[in-house]
């Protein structure tokens, strides 16, 4: 099972993913996978250094699987937090609505 | 309502610049997270699935107009436009920037609010009868005590690092609007036969994983003595309250596993050194709370009863809004009107910065300026002249906000859910969505009657669902979301905590499921039966039996 | 790790207390902490020294059961295992309000700088720390100067001057 590193940006709480060249990016395409438990720990180890230089707060490992547009989440929680809040409000566009890349 | 002195004002300010070092030092490392978590929470901010959370105290649900106005620019400013007002009468905003929380702050102190202590195992707001000084059955208003209890328990030293949170209600009057039973400590004021006014003194309920109603520990507790003994009842849970198991560490546990009577002697014991000290509260500060909380100047009016009875048999839609939204006021003349923030397929409980403008000009204009939170998710508007009640719900109406439906089927109780909760194990915003509109049609309602729903998207069960008449849990089964039924909870004078009907239903099936338990009570219910009635008389075996079968 | 005591940060080698443990023996002329499971073995013995006196309370244990001895000790120390384990501020206020306790009350364990006010309105007048946070300690406490209820420093507090003037009217 694949595997990406979420966390919260520390100033702003906005969802991020560790992409490739160990900054955050806040859409999931950007998200480095890891494919097996020792790749895990190691992109959990540069998370924990981002959290110590106060960039991001809260990593954590959630299990992924390769849709047509990225990653996916396979729990129900993890891709709530990746679409944003569901339910329909003029106000709520999701999380991640029209978002350009951007890297902490 | 209460306004702030030197010294009310100087407590916010110094919280604020307080707060502003404290982040200063997270943002740049001298802080950990583990150690600034707790200080953020108790600012009430939250970090939540999406974001951060602010969680802003509105005490016992009183608010300005001014302070409405304050809200909707936040929500302008900071946030994305709206706000959510929860089960203990706060509002939160899900999408504060931690860095522009000090200023947030900053904004709060100007118009004497603050979001310290809602959050954090501390005391929490203290909440109230949403009717209180305008309720006709009112005895005292349990208003003057709030506020006392809030000043008392904001940033006490001793008390800011308990096993748990902490929570007190109080009403003042016999229909309890504030769920006193399921809070850590509810005061009841009431008349006792000697003509004295005092509190029934209830420890121990609670809702969460383990919900129990609260105990009554002291049946009458004069007024003076209210400080000196629930700093007795704080420090006993402060040091005897279990610290090894966060599942196990509110009052009510220790109640329950001591028993009520030990712990009353515990109490009552630490009280004995205590009363009649510092914390005596002398009658003449009573009265001086008190004027802060008298009604506003009411015109002397002949009840007009003949304008508001002609709008209504005018116009239906009014009749219907003023049926379920206008309560009976103290005063001759006067109404207490509910603006329901449940509209048909809304989100219960949210209100865009432009609707809690619109809140505030009416208040001004109708209100006096005052306006009130329920522990329900609604709003009140406490000072209406029966005389304008039919100009505000024209003006409601214009606002997306005269739904007539407080207390009934779509007056739907719901936490926000997975959908923004990192609590959460379930969404409960759509299922309240969905509910609301299988259910619109309002003369479908009116004939229903009475019923809350309560929906809580976890066991911690911030949306009291084990309180509501028909209460629904989200859980997950699977990966899947999935919805445990309970029946016959109640939140008033007759507390009761709801019990499960059967196994869970799917996401797909849950609203089928409310709807056959509506659907059953209309089958059985006897003249003037209300569903909770019902329910009683008959108990849970004809519901379980039209939703599972027969056994 | 510092030592703050009556305002003032004090170097460890300033600080004439000695920790002693259960199993070692308790030095005769130096001022010596023990354990209150060691107060309650040697009681007796402890009390025959000429040296002051200490005791050290974990945050469990009831202050209560040295209520009664307060006098006998130049210093009481009260341990937070974890500075969200609130029970030591209880403790103090009893030692302080309730038993008379008038020597150093002394917080140690996990004793950050965001707590030190309220440590001290609890009666604590002494305080192991973090280097960083000593030098904090005076800005600390002067972050919160109004108060609302009475504690155990006798603080001005609001509550206490509306009641007053309540009762000059």
């Amino acid at each position: 099972m694949m595997q990406i590193v979420t966390a919260n940006r520390l100033r702003d709480g906005l969802v991020v993913y560790l992409s490739a060249d160990g900054g955050w990016s806040d859409r999931i395409g950007d998200a480095v996978e890891a494919a097996d438990e020792v790749a895990a720990r190691e992109l959990m180890e540069t998370a924990n250094r981002s959290e110590i230089e106060c960039r991001i707060v809260g990593p954590y490992l959630v299990k992924v699987e390769n849709a047509a547009d990225g990653p996916a989440p396979v729990e129900h929680r993890e891709a709530v937090r990746v679409s944003g809040p569901t339910v329909q409000t003029s106000l709520n566009r999701g999380a991640h609505g029209g978002h350009q890349r951007r890297h902490v | 309502m209460y306004i702030y002195d030197e010294m009310d004002q100087a407590i916010v300010d110094q919280r604020v610049k307080q707060f502003r070092g404290q982040v200063a030092r997270r943002l740049n490392g001298e802080l950990t997270e583990e150690e600034f978590r707790p200080l953020r929470l108790m600012n009430g901010l939250y970090l939540q699935l999406h974001a951060y959370m602010l969680r802003v105290a509105v005490p016992y649900g009183v608010l300005s107009s001014t302070q409405m106005r304050k809200l909707a620019h936040i929500a302008r400013r900071y946030d994305k436009g709206y706000g959510h007002f929860t089960t203990r009468q706060n509002i939160q905003f899900n999408w504060p920037k931690l860095e522009d929380t000090p200023d947030i702050l900053a904004e709060l102190s100007d118009v004497q609010m603050h979001a310290i202590q809602t959050s954090g195992n501390c005391i929490r707001n203290v909440t109230a009868d949403q009717y209180a000084g305008v309720a006709a059955d009112e005895i005292e208003d349990p208003r003057i005590y709030s506020e006392i209890i809030r000043q008392w328990s904001t940033l006490h030293p001793e008390f800011s690092f308990l096993p748990r949170k902490f929570k007190f209600a109080v009403t003042g009057a016999p229909h309890d609007r504030a769920a006193l039973r399921v809070h850590d400590v509810g005061l009841r004021l009431y008349e006792n036969e000697a003509g004295e006014i005092g509190f029934e003194v209830m420890v121990g309920g609670g809702q969460g994983r383990t919900p129990m109603l609260a105990k009554t520990i002291r049946p009458f507790l004069a007024r003076r003595d209210l400080l000196s003994y629930v700093e007795a009842i704080m420090r006993v849970y402060n040091r005897f309250g279990r610290r090894d198991n966060k599942y196990k560490a509110r009052i009510k546990i220790l109640v329950h596993e001591i028993g009520a009577e030990e712990f009353t002697r515990l109490v009552e014991e630490e009280w004995e050194h205590l009363r009649g000290g510092e914390l005596d509260l002398p009658l003449a500060e009573v009265q001086r709370m008190r004027r802060f909380f008298r009604p506003p100047g009411y015109e002397d009016l002949d009840d007009p009863v003949t304008w508001y009875e002609l709008k209504k048999a005018e116009n239906v839609n009014f009749s219907r809004w003023a049926a379920a939204n206008v309560a009976a006021h103290k005063q001759p003349g006067y109404a207490i009107a509910n603006i329901s923030l449940k509209p048909i397929g809304g989100v219960p409980g949210d209100a865009t910065a432009e609707q809690m403008d619109a809140v505030a000009d009416l208040a001004d204009r109708y209100s006096v300026g005052e306006i009130r939170v329920t522990h329900e998710q609604n709003l009140v508007l406490p000072h209406l002249k029966k005389a304008d009640l039919f100009d505000l719900w024209r003006a409601l109406e214009a606002i997306d906000l005269a739904t007539p439906n407080v207390g009934f089927v779509t007056d739907i109780i719901a936490c926000p859910g997975l959908d923004y909760c990192a609590l959460a194990t379930a969404r409960s915003i759509p299922v309240a969505q969905r509910l609301s509109e299988r259910f619109a049609d309002i003369e479908r309602q009116r004939d229903i009657g009475p019923l809350r729903i309560k929906i809580s998207g976890c066991i911690n069960a911030c949306g009291h669902h084990h309180v509501g008449h028909i209460g629904i849990l989200g859980l997950e089964k699977r990966g899947e979301e999935s919805y445990q039924v309970t029946l016959g909870g109640r939140a008033d004078e007759n507390a009761a905590i709801g019990k499960i009907v059967g196994p869970a239903f799917t996401a797909d099936g849950i609203v089928d499921a409310v709807e056959t338990v509506i659907d059953t009570y209309l089958d059985l219910r006897e003249e003037g039966e209300e569903f909770i009635d019902t329910l009683e008389r008959t108990g849970h075996d004809p519901f379980k039996e039209r939703l599972y079968g027969a056994r | 790790m510092a030592l703050v005591r009556d305002g003032q940060v004090v170097q460890g080698a300033q600080d004439e207390w000695v920790r002693v443990g259960d199993a070692e023996p308790v030095p005769d002329n130096t001022p010596a902490v023990v354990t209150l499971a060691r107060w309650r073995e040697e009681r007796s013995r402890l009390l025959r020294r000429e040296a002051p006196l200490g005791v050290q309370l974990a945050s469990g244990d009831d202050v209560a059961e040295i209520a009664d001895d307060v006098a006998r000790f130049g210093l009481i120390a009260l341990e937070f295992p974890a500075f969200t384990d609130g029970r030591a501020y209880s403790s103090a206020r009893l030692l302080r309000e309730r038993y008379g306790f008038m020597g150093e009350l002394r917080a140690v364990g996990n004793v950050l700088r965001d707590q030190f006010a309220f440590m001290h309105r609890c009666g604590f007048d002494a305080f192991e720390v973090r280097d960083a946070d000593a030098d904090a300690w005076s800005e600390a406490l002067a972050e919160v100067r109004v108060w609302y209820q009475p504690a155990a420093d006798r603080h001005f507090t609001a509550m206490r001057l509306r009641h007053r003037r309540v009762a000059a009217e």
